[in-house]
């Protein structure tokens, strides 16, 4: 089974990274009014029950994938 | 008193660091982060470096090696527990400091000697330097913009648990002298029994008059008296 994680930073975390692709858009001439930048995992796991494969990879986002201080994150069926 | 260094793949103040405890008298052990068993320390010293490459987050591969159990179980005794740097950052992703470390505000690598202020002078680090008194010391990180959550900020502030801010030469604690971003200028935290002390800046680069000045050679005098 696969999942996709995505991680970005949460609201009223400075992504300073994000600032700048946004500002570099713009100068190019570009329209859009924010950028917020993440990270993508795309992970395979060796589980049928789907529950069970959300539940573990889950887990893996709590307790390394993410940083629950600064980051938020979305798991999705892939 | 004895001290322990880990070390980790990318780990590169290592050496500096295991040089400035021996020299301060300290009898000192280099542990590789493959161990599962810690040599009887009275310090524990997490130091500079690239751990993994800062891989996904700067320390979080670090964070989770086989010797940091051994670590926590050390910390949860109340050995001291010090985290320079990269260091730092391994113990915020440890979860025995809170909080983290962002990526510099401007976005660069910073490398130079800037200013820090001790805020507390009644911890087992720093009782050999007076209050607020102002320390020339290198920083060279990427990722050293504390952040942390409101809850934690006042208990820091209420508790006395920021270790250092960082100032202008004159001590004033302000916007343009902080360089990286840091929540109220924030260089280092103590947690909460005040054990362990994470900071960005390198005392150990700045115990040697020859090479750059000896502002931090209190730092580890405070930890022998």
């Amino acid at each position: 089974m696969k999942f996709s994680i995505t991680v970005t930073l949460k609201k009223d975390v400075l992504d300073p990274q994000g600032k700048v692709v946004q500002n570099t858009l713009i100068n190019m001439g570009l329209n859009l009014r924010n950028i917020r930048q993440g990270k993508y995992f795309e992970i395979e796991i060796n589980e049928k029950d789907q529950s069970k494969a959300k539940k573990n990879v889950d887990e893996m986002c709590k307790k390394l994938l993410v940083n629950l201080i600064i980051e938020e994150y979305k798991i999705n069926k892939l | 008193m004895k001290s322990s260094v880990i070390v980790f793949p990318g780990s590169n103040c290592d050496r500096d660091i295991a040089v400035a405890l021996e020299k301060m008298q300290f009898k000192n052990q280099m542990v590789w982060h493959k161990e599962t068993r810690l040599p009887k320390s009275d310090l524990i010293v997490l130091p500079g470096g690239f751990s993994y490459g800062d891989y996904l987050r700067s320390g979080a591969i670090a964070g989770k090696s086989l010797i940091i159990d051994e670590v926590i179980k050390a910390a949860n005794d109340g050995c001291l527990i010090l985290g320079i740097c990269n260091g730092f950052q391994i113990l915020t992703e440890t979860g025995l400091l809170k909080g983290t470390l962002l990526r510099n505000k401007n976005l660069k690598f910073i490398n130079q000697d800037i200013q820090i202020k001790v805020e507390n002078n009644e911890t087992k680090f720093t009782n050999k330097y007076k209050k607020n008194q102002v320390l020339k010391i290198n920083i060279a990180h990427n990722e050293g913009n504390f952040f942390t959550d409101e809850r934690h900020l006042q208990d820091l502030n209420k508790n006395n648990l920021i270790a250092f801010k960082y100032c202008d030469y004159k001590g004033n604690v302000n916007e343009q002298s902080n360089p990286n971003g840091s929540l109220e200028n924030i260089a280092g935290i103590y947690n909460s029994k005040k054990n362990i002390l994470g900071m960005m800046p390198h005392p150990e680069r700045m115990v040697d008059e020859l090479i750059s000045n000896t502002d931090g050679v209190n730092l580890f005098s405070s930890l022998l008296n």
